[in-house]
């Protein structure tokens, strides 16, 4: 639905700030059109833009006011816990930091993903194999307190990270439907319990 | 076909089997594997590959039973020394831009008579696309040392830098990310993985003027279209079809922003 509601622009529109002319740019997305096929669960139409993925594909991020545009409609799509528990079981939560599969053309399925926060994040005390792409959350826990605001917070970050920063690397977890409530709160677990590794030497 | 992952496993559990854990574990894996690449770079198992490529270049094949030795790749008919350090380029006969594997197609089809759907078709290290790897590790052999050189000079060059250009910073898919998501920085890394700057010069030298490459992790050796298949794959993409256009223009992209760097292909990576 909302993935392929883009298509009928494909053709048109440059992204904001482009300095590159109006031919080329046709020319990028028909040759963008033809050059990839569906594969298995890859499907072709992964290759068309949402507005706020063309507001980021440049080498500049797009002017302030287009940011906080792009911030403002992300945060309206982020949907809290229904039963207002935000935690799960943080031993969980640590297997889907780990998993860094899901959603390739080999994967079998669109469910069942983990969520790859070790490719990007520093987070527990024992896990030496982490990436750097995102800040460390190491003793994130501890370090933050568990206010309601920073609960809050961060399972907005984790369910759509683009809501914080409109052009953040990180995915929208929750509103791409990468990851389940149910896994998001047994992540909130780990990053949170005082007995998770990410908090607890 | 000689597949030379035994020794290389071997070789790897001695470097990195002995590794202590601890807070700096992180630190030693990666000179471990830094070493590792070292001590094999007298030694590259792509010479395995190369030399069937070597045979391969050389034999009589497909309907016309002819060999790949007057095949041009830009230097002239035959000429292999040097020729990939400088592609991809813009050929007059075909009137399109062309990486190594697209040029090495062509040649095929018109050389050989051999129907290049056949390797565009095939799955990676299997049939045509198994030969095609050899063909390209024994050509890219014989660039190693050389500087790279892509000549951006021609409107249909300058006009595919742009495109790929387009596309190394195009976001799209279930998790947003473009190339630049993962090589749009200085110092990062994936898991244990470096990460080059690809925007940088120093970044895409070192990115693109080492593959080709073999990959000690799972004993094979790929090709740079199946480098960019990969890349895509992690960046959860519909996949892209052999030497598409998308993927000659990144590789304009990638090779003329490493303009000047050095060639040290076949490359070895982890
Ligand atoms: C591809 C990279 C990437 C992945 C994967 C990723 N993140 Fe992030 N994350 C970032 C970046 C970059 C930031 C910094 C803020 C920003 O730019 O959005 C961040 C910020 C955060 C923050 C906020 C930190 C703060 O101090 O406010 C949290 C919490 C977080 N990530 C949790 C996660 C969890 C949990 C996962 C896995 C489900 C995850 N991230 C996966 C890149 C990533
Ligand atoms: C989600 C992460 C991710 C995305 C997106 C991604 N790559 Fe990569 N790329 C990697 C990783 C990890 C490696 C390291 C190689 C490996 O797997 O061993 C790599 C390696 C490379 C290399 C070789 C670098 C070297 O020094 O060996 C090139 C060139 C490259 N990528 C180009 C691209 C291009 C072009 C794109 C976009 C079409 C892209 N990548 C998208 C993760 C990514």
């Amino acid at each position: 639905m909302k993935k392929i509601s883009t298509l009928a622009v494909l053709l048109l529109a440059l992204p904001a700030a482009w300095a590159g002319s109006e031919d080329t740019y046709a020319e990028f997305k028909a040759m963008m059109d033809r050059s990839f096929k569906t594969n298995g669960i890859a499907a072709k139409h992964r290759m068309y833009q949402l507005d706020f993925q063309k507001s980021c594909s440049q080498e500049k991020q797009p002017p302030k006011a287009e940011m906080a545009r792009i911030e403002a409609e992300q945060l309206k799509t982020i949907r809290y816990p229904a039963d207002g528990k935000y935690f799960g079981d943080w031993k969980q939560g640590e297997k889907i930091a780990t998993s860094g599969r899901g959603l390739t053309w080999t994967d079998k399925t669109p469910h069942d993903n983990g969520g790859g926060c070790y490719n990007c994040h520093q987070m527990s005390h024992h896990e030496v194999s982490y990436g750097t792409i995102g800040p460390s959350l190491l003793e994130y826990g501890k370090v933050r307190g568990s206010t309601d605001e920073i609960i809050k917070y961060t399972w907005g970050k984790i369910y759509n990270a683009k809501a914080f920063n409109a052009c953040s690397n990180m995915p929208r977890n929750g509103d791409a439907e990468i990851l389940t409530e149910q896994q998001m709160k047994h992540l909130m677990a780990f990053l949170f319990d005082p007995a998770s590794p990410v908090n607890k030497k | 076909m000689v597949n030379p992952q035994k020794y290389i496993v071997l070789a790897l559990a001695a470097t990195l089997g002995s590794l202590p854990l601890g807070a700096s574990a992180s630190d030693k894996l990666l000179d471990g594997i830094n070493e590792y690449r070292e001590a094999l770079a007298d030694g590259n198992p792509s010479e395995l590959v190369a030399a069937e490529g070597e045979e391969l270049w050389k034999t009589p094949r497909g309907p016309k039973n002819a060999s790949l030795e007057k095949c041009d790749l830009g230097l002239g008919a035959g000429v292999v020394k040097g020729a990939s350090a400088q592609l991809p380029r813009f050929f007059k006969d075909t009137g399109k831009v062309q990486d190594l594997e697209t040029r090495l197609m062509t040649c095929m089809e018109t050389l050989q008579g051999l129907d290049p759907k056949a390797v565009v078709e095939a799955k990676w290290l299997k049939g045509e696309k198994e030969k095609m790897a050899a063909l390209v590790a024994y050509v890219v052999t014989e660039s190693n040392g050389q500087k790279i050189k892509v000549d951006t000079r021609h409107p249909e060059m300058k006009k595919m830098y742009e495109l790929g250009k387009l596309a190394f910073y195009y976001r799209t898919g279930p998790m947003d990310f473009s190339c630049a998501t993962c090589h749009g920085d200085q110092g990062k890394r994936i898991r244990m993985q470096e990460l080059p700057d690809l925007r940088t010069q120093e970044g895409a030298a070192a990115g693109w003027g080492s593959w080709p490459a073999y990959r000690v992790s799972n004993g094979q050796f790929w090709t740079m279209q199946h480098r960019l298949n990969d890349c895509y794959r992690q960046q959860r993409t519909a996949e892209p079809i052999y030497g598409s256009d998308v993927t000659i223009a990144l590789s304009v992209y990638l090779a003329a922003t490493a303009n000047g760097g050095k060639v040290v292909t076949p490359g070895i990576k982890r």
